[in-house]
């Protein structure tokens, strides 16, 4: 018999977790960025202030950036009322999860950290611990330099070797042995030396030297991070003609359908087979890394106006859905995908349309899979709000397996994900490939689970959390 | 003298015929409920219109910018004495149809700059409410002011003022009639709410049109003959003209009355019962937005046909005026087979509908005001109270409206 206290407990962290894939701040298509923050900032207090050990703890769920660096930010900033029993747990998680985050993300924390002068003993430990064993080092300190050096004299870290000259003079140093900082110095005065510099570190000097923009782009191209490569293909077909190759293997499904669905319907079309190609091999990889398996699996995938997202997450659910669809067939004995508003070639969706999640539903149920995957925003308007009462009533006569509702598009008003209905549960969800993790929480949410269970779920993700570290140290 | 609209108009029913009502989208206070029509229905598997649907008739929009009109009614030149319409028009529409049912020659072909006059920064000058323009091959293209074109109408009404010359009413009244007759709106912008439902409507890819409900009040009914051009004049519904009660609604009840419909689980045993079930959600839907259009809908009109076009007819409608129930003016455009091309109205505010109402009943006794006051039931000093309030006090001679006036406190 559960209390009504645990039940709650269980049902808030729920919420949090759904919260934390799905909300990063952005603006959405219903919602704007302000309404976003002051909903996401609540939840965070709230679930801090009531199950603090917890929140700690959902670090490991594997729950988006944003959000490890605001639990991270919080926990940091109120060390004082962590209890003595899980001062060592968190403080591992803490260490852990800023060692995970990518380092432009750590080092916009650790700056915020030295904003908000959050200076504890425990952060000015971590911090250091954090820039001491960094791997490139020499790298972060060029290209993040301020707000490394910001971090840096925050948790009192000793500018040793040539970091000391360049952090307080400056790169007017006469001459450095280490070799990215004399590039640096030099890159000030000869535009041969800016080529050797991280591409977004050379950009601002390439302007200094009034290098055209072809010149330096097909002089840079070797610098760049293959993110930088996707992410300068219509530049650089501008400027080049032709634009810069990029590995799609190394691009998560969800980023690559992404920008598969930024190119227009032509070039689609004519490009289907290599597409379609990076978009499995993408796919086969990422359930190589969870270890996803599945059996006959239905997709209910919404491409409704709505999934064009905002202008800051551009066509973000549209391209979780595609994602979706190739993550799981490539997980799956058998995967069929049912659009909102039917298409021929999956490759072509667009966001079209009215959101008809009832018609795609009914047609996956009579398809009879063992599984059923929703990915909408939960904004069903045709009939509006029936979808989740369909669901209710098939779940409970047997029609329908167990279905589950994800949602990458955080709802200020729903504080989460906007639920389909009661009937279903609803996960928010980051990327394709974290679609296991939100199958498991989404048994949770709905089988009535206690909370120990919930607990022990997460204290196995805690284990596996912590324990890639050690294996790695 | 001047021209009076609607004197030789024919009494009409109004009805959605060739177009069906799908459910309803909500957000805050504003309503809006999808118009498919159905022979783009069949064909639509996603983008594109079935390649058999007719194209002989489309419409675009010519923008005006943030400009002030004057457009002459007759047949001067607009910058010539004469009677004019001046108002507020950020946009035209462009009408090309064929007569011989064969598509319209490509839309923004022969869009280049316009030949419309332009006069200062602020004033445009126009020739009429519709004006030919020049067409392409089979194609023909007009040029329409939409809703001015419905409002100039009821503007219009019994615009020549007394036919006898009764002695009580004013020199003015007898020489210019109602000139100059004013009505006040609000742009569709002003209403609180409505550029965020319109920006997060999700259009229909078969859709034609939309009934635009605030606070489930009908606003306004838009209709167009394709689905392309309906996605391009979506967002000018901006840009319309709404009357002042729907501007207070939209502040008073910032959220649209909670409306669901929902299914009967108890029975449903196979996937067949389900669908089944959707499908009746989906009737009480339609039903439901019959309801609350039926302010509109089989509504006795009189309509004023303006243009014939091919196989199309233009014209604009007032409904029977009655102060207790909603009265929408409009234009629409028909097909010759009853199918509704093209539609959009305006919901008069209680005071508009009033003062229609007092005209009416004067025009329909004769401008006789103690049979217009028996038809009233009231009496001739109540009357002359009534004229005072609906602004029309300047029809009567200055010492017959005090006396007037004086008997009615009595």
């Amino acid at each position: 018999m559960t209390t009504a206290h645990e039940r709650v407990a269980r049902e808030d962290l729920l919420t949090f977790v759904s919260a934390c894939f799905a909300g990063t701040g952005q603006r959405e298509f219903y919602s704007d960025s302000r309404g976003q923050g002051i909903s996401i900032g609540f939840l965070h207090e709230y679930v801090l202030g009531n199950y603090r050990s917890l929140y700690a703890r959902v670090l490991a769920c594997g729950i988006n950036d944003y959000n490890q660096a605001e639990i991270i930010f919080r926990l940091l900033g109120s060390g004082r009322r962590v209890a003595p029993e899980h001062r060592a747990e968190e403080g591992a998680l803490l260490y852990r999860a800023i060692e995970r985050l990518q380092p432009q993300r750590a080092m916009r924390l650790l700056a915020r950290l030295a904003e908000g002068r959050v200076n504890n003993r425990r952060t000015r430990a971590i911090v250091r611990r954090y820039l001491d064993n960094a791997r490139d080092r020499e790298l972060w300190a060029i290209k993040y330099r301020r707000r490394f050096r910001v971090a840096a004299a925050h948790a009192h870290l000793p500018f040793d070797g040539e970091l000391g000259s360049l952090f307080v003079k400056g790169w007017r140093e006469k001459a450095y042995t280490t070799p990215l900082f004399e590039s640096f110095r030099r890159a000030h005065f000869a535009e041969s030396a800016i080529y050797e510099l991280p591409y977004s570190i050379a950009e601002g000097l390439a302007r200094k030297h009034a290098v055209p923009r072809d010149v330096f782009l097909r002089k840079i191209e070797p610098r760049m991070t293959n993110l930088e490569r996707l992410r300068l293909q219509d530049t650089t077909r501008d400027a080049l003609g032709t634009a810069v190759g990029f590995d799609p293997r190394r691009l998560s499904p969800t980023r690559l359908a992404t920008y598969v669905l930024s190119l227009p319907g032509a070039e689609r079309a004519a490009r289907r087979g290599e597409l379609t190609a990076a978009l499995e091999a993408s796919a086969a990889r990422a359930v190589r890394r969870t270890n996803a398996r599945f059996g006959r699996v239905a997709c209910v995938l919404d491409r409704s106006w709505s999934s064009s997202g905002s202008s800051e997450k551009r066509r973000r659910l549209l391209a979780v859905a595609l994602a979706t669809s190739f993550f799981v067939r490539a997980a799956a004995a058998e995967q069929r995908a049912f659009w909102t508003c039917p298409t021929p070639d999956e490759l072509l969706v667009d966001a079209v349309g009215q959101t008809d999640l009832v018609t795609p539903l009914l047609e996956a149920m009579a398809w009879k899979p063992d599984l059923v995957i929703v990915v909408s925003d939960g904004f069903d308007n045709d009939p509006p709000g029936t979808a989740g009462e369909v669901l209710a009533i098939a779940r409970g006569s047997g029609l329908c397996p167990f279905t589950l509702h994800v949602n990458p598009v955080f709802d200020d008003v729903s504080l989460g994900p906007k639920p389909l209905g009661p009937g279903v549960p609803t996960m928010g969800i980051r990327d394709a490939e974290d679609l296991p993790t939100a199958i498991a929480f989404g048994a949770f949410a709905n089988g009535g689970a206690t909370l120990a269970e919930l607990d022990a779920a997460l204290g196995a993700r805690v284990a596996h959390f912590l324990g890639a570290t050690e294996a790695a140290a | 003298m001047s021209r009076e609209a609607f004197r030789h108009a024919s009494p009409a029913v109004l009805d959605f015929q060739g177009l069906r009502i799908a459910p309803p989208q909500t957000l805050g206070a504003v309503r809006l409920v999808p118009l498919v029509r159905e022979r783009f229905l069949a064909a639509s598997g996603g983008e594109a219109a079935g390649p058999d649907a007719p194209r002989d008739l489309r419409i675009a929009a010519r923008d005006y910018g943030d400009s002030v009109a004057v457009v002459e009614l007759g047949r001067n030149a607009p910058s010539e004495p004469g009677l004019k319409y001046v108002s507020f028009v950020p946009h035209g529409l462009i009408v090309s149809y064929t007569g011989d049912g064969s598509p319209v020659a490509a839309l923004g072909a022969s869009f280049g700059p316009t030949s419309e006059t332009r006069k200062g920064r602020f004033v445009h000058l126009m020739h009429r409410m519709v004006k030919q323009e020049p067409g392409e091959g089979a194609t023909s293209r007009f040029r329409m002011l939409p809703l001015h074109l419905a409002m100039e109408g009821f503007l219009a009404l019994h615009f020549n003022g007394p036919d006898i010359v009764w002695s009580e009413y004013s020199q003015q009244a007898i020489r210019k009639g109602l000139d100059p007759r004013s009505e006040r709106a609000v742009r569709g912008a002003w209403l609180p709410g409505l550029e965020e439902a319109l920006r997060t409507f999700e259009i229909l890819p078969a859709q034609v049109g939309v009934l635009m409900f605030i606070a489930d009040a009908l606003a306004c009914a838009f209709v167009l003959p394709h689905p392309d051009d309906y996605r391009r004049l979506h967002g000018s519904l901006l840009d319309d003209f709404f009357g002042e009660l729907l501007r207070d609604y939209a502040i008073l009840y910032p959220h649209a009355p909670a409306a669901h419909a929902p299914i009967d689980g108890a029975g449903v045993k196979t996937l067949d019962d389900l669908v089944r079930q959707v499908a009746r959600v989906r009737a009480d839907w339609r039903a439901y937005a019959e309801v609350l259009s039926a302010g509109l809908l089989d509504r006795a009109v009189k309509v004023e046909q303006v243009r014939t076009m091919g196989p199309f007819r233009l014209e604009r409608f007032v409904p029977v005026f009655d102060p207790d129930v909603e009265c929408h003016i409009g234009e629409r455009m028909v097909r010759d087979d009853g199918t509704l091309e093209y539609l959009k109205t305006y919901r008069l505010s209680g005071a508009q509908v009033r003062r229609a109402y007092l005209l009416e009943q004067l025009a329909a006794a004769q401008w006789n005001l103690a049979q217009a006051a028996e038809a009233l039931r009231c009496t001739v000093p109540q009357l002359g109270q009534r004229l005072v309030n609906a602004g029309f006090g300047f029809l009567l001679k200055p010492a017959v409206l005090e006396a007037l006036l004086r008997a009615a406190r009595r």
